[in-house]
């Protein structure tokens, strides 16, 4: 059997890997059925053959209601967020050329979550009433990721970008601006800090149809660019040298594609607050499954983001009910083990 | 690749004067705070004891305080240049290892389940946190064929210290008075500690040092790779071994004594190299002694930022250590 199937015509070739493809149906079917599940279940279960009808607008009043107002935009915001995390970690880990490499690590959530934790402490009155609406605060952490993105490229600028000063000066950021998100909780606030807290270990409760209507544009706009640039991904890998040789303007690209992840992971992170581990790991578990060539990886990482988001924030929902657990507590307790089990059997 | 100081003699001349600077930070350390107090007062409190504030002060919090960075801060230096070097990358530090989410995962467990609330009760416990998560990153990493590969041990060791930290969360969401416990040792701080807490561990510490400076020999064969590292005679499999059983004994005995402090195991390591080059065996003295003046320097910062209260020395690590570190990524190797 061969590994490929050919689709050739006149005017275009494609090879496609046979285990990719059939992994990534896998994944997406499997995505589908984890939405199907946390979507029934929570305080009041609907069966999945009850979800369905409801989807169709032909259910229970009762479940239409509570579907489609409350439970399907959180599952979308948990999908699209974990989604848009992996795709900027697995982007991330390609221009860098590091395992370790993800938007956390690099400071894009960092600035996130120090405008949106000074966003909290420093428009509260003394009686702890926000000054300015609550909705402006995905604005303000949109904002704190990319001028963190636009500074990590400016400093690390010296005759172009080498991807080791980038992520070194990304780290050094991190820190700095961890300290000062630190600091401010010190100093702001008790009433505050609680709230930051939840807002940083990353949250998708009370979701509305209003976070999907802003999310989902900025994910599908993406996508298309993301197609474009997947063939040029590849080559990056190989180095520098071996990239410009291949006639791509290295700096140019990289440029390119660490404003693509600081629009994913910005945007991700601005509805869902500073949701850990998902860009690290769900980019290798997507390796593992689909291969390290971007034209399967970024697929792969997406669906397993998404997927890994939704299960987690279903966790944080009903393990511990009636009381509710950020779903970033458990995005680790969910993945890890999972990523244990691939590290040992792909040996 | 040279760094800017050439030649042995240059850079032993270096290591004394850093010596020097460790020292005289120290003695700052004493002195300065929200308690006015002078060098003679401090003199004076080991040999004209005479129980007055100032004196207490010195005996039993300054001098404490400025000898456990000091230790930590060495001990963190040289387990960034370890763990760098074992994992082959460049942004790698204990905290990868699972180190420092090992140790406050049992530290909140305890708290939790076991109803621990002492301080020297959290560093046996946090130790052995470290030890075990450490343990298995190091297990899960080298399963399988091929051995322990650095990509295999750097992803095992952030999977470890992600799943410890979450497993840390959960309990400290469902349950508030257990992070009030333990909020102040997660921020990491060497405020408060006793010279009987240091005095526990520090000879096992000093005997890391020891071993890790005759392993810098050895460090810059492995950074070769390994297969030129095995065919210059290296036993490989043992060297990887004990470099990260130094990890475990520093990282494990500094995040027991300090809470994580993270900054200093990924920057210091670089701030050496910047200095004397790729070659360990100056790089690990130079990171003991620039860990160590970086923690107390920034040590003695926590008690001015948010004067009267103290600002967690971790925090303190990062505001003063990002502008330089950002420079000399600017300046420095990576210049290709």
């Amino acid at each position: 059997m061969r590994k490929y199937w050919v689709l050739q015509r006149k005017s275009f070739s494609f090879l496609i890997d046979k285990k990719t493809t059939v992994s990534i149906i896998a994944l997406t079917f499997a995505a589908i059925v984890a939405m199907l599940i946390s979507i029934g279940v929570g305080d009041m279960y609907i069966a999945p053959w009850d979800v369905f009808q409801a989807l169709m607008g032909t259910g229970l009043d009762i479940n239409q209601l509570i579907i489609t107002e409350f439970r399907l935009p959180r599952v979308l915001v948990a999908f699209i967020a974990g989604s848009s995390l992996a795709l900027s970690g697995a982007i991330l880990q390609g221009i860098i050329r590091n395992p370790l490499a993800s938007p956390d690590m690099i400071g894009i959530t960092g600035g996130a979550g120090f405008a949106a934790v000074a966003f909290l402490t420093m428009f509260s009155d003394d009686s702890n009433n926000l000054l300015l609406s609550i909705n402006y605060l995905p604005l303000f952490a949109f904002g704190g990721a990319t001028i963190v993105a636009f500074l990590i490229y400016a400093l690390a600028w010296k005759d172009g970008v080498t991807p080791i000063r980038l992520i070194l000066i990304g780290i050094g950021l991190m820190a700095l601006l961890q300290a000062l998100t630190t600091l401010m909780m010190l100093i702001g606030p008790i009433y505050r800090a609680s709230q930051a807290t939840i807002w940083l270990t990353g949250t998708v409760y009370g979701t509305s149809w209003n976070e999907v209507k802003a999310l989902l544009p900025w994910f599908l706009g993406i996508l298309p660019i993301l197609v474009l640039l997947v063939r040029r991904l590849n080559i990056q890998g190989f180095g520098d040298d071996l990239t410009k040789g291949a006639g791509i303007s290295v700096h140019r690209e990289r440029f390119l594609l660490l404003m693509v992840c600081t629009a994913l992971a910005g945007s991700a992170v601005a509805f869902a607050g500073a949701m850990g581990f998902v860009g690290l790991i769900g980019p290798h578990i997507a390796r593992r499954i689909s291969g390290s060539s971007f034209g399967g990886l970024l697929p792969a990482s997406a669906l397993i983001g998404g997927i890994m988001v939704v299960l987690a924030d279903l966790a944080g929902r009903t393990l511990f009910s009636p009381l509710e657990v950020p779903a970033g507590v458990f995005t680790a307790a969910i993945g890890a083990p999972y990523f244990i089990y691939l590290l040992f059997k792909n040996q | 690749m040279n760094g800017i100081l050439y030649g042995n003699k240059i850079k032993a001349a270096g290591l004394i004067a850093g010596l020097l600077i460790a020292l005289i930070i120290m003695v700052l350390s004493v002195v300065l705070g929200y308690t006015n107090t002078s060098l003679k007062q401090a003199i004076e409190a080991y040999t004209a004891f005479n129980g007055s504030n100032e004196h207490l002060i010195i005996q039993l919090s300054r001098v404490p305080r400025s000898l456990v960075g000091m230790a930590v801060g060495i001990s963190l230096g040289i387990a960034g240049v370890l763990m760098q070097a074992l994992t082959r990358n460049p942004i790698a530090s204990p905290d990868i290892f699972g180190v420092n989410a090992g140790a406050g995962f049992f530290i909140v467990f305890g708290v939790t389940f076991l109803g621990i609330s002492s301080i020297q009760q959290f560093m046996w416990i946090g130790f052995l946190g470290a030890a075990v998560a450490a343990g298995l990153a190091y297990a899960l990493g080298s399963a399988g064929q091929g051995g322990l590969t650095p990509v295999k041990l750097t992803l095992a060791g952030a999977v470890m210290a992600a799943l410890f930290a979450s497993l840390t969360q959960g309990m400290l969401v469902t349950n508030e008075k257990a992070l009030d416990e333990v909020l102040f040792w997660l921020a990491g701080s060497v405020e408060g500690r006793k010279l009987s807490m240091l005095a526990a561990v520090l000879p096992a510490l000093v005997i890391a040092w020891v071993i890790s400076l005759l392993l810098s020999r050895q460090l810059n064969a492995f950074a070769l790779g390994e297969d030129v590292a095995i065919s210059l005679g290296q036993k490989t499999v043992v060297f990887k071994l004990a470099a990260a059983l130094m990890v475990i004994i520093l990282a494990g005995g500094s995040v027991a004594i300090a809470g994580p402090i993270s900054f200093i195991g990924i920057v210091v390591p670089h701030f050496a190299r910047y200095l004397v080059g790729n070659d360990h065996r100056w790089i690990v003295p130079y990171s003991a002694v620039i860990g160590g003046i970086m923690l107390v320097m920034a040590d003695i910062g926590a008690r001015y930022i948010i004067m009267p209260e103290e600002a967690p020395v971790g925090v303190v690590t990062a505001l003063i250590g990002t502008p330089f570190f950002i420079y000399i990524v600017r300046k420095g190797i990576f210049q290709k």
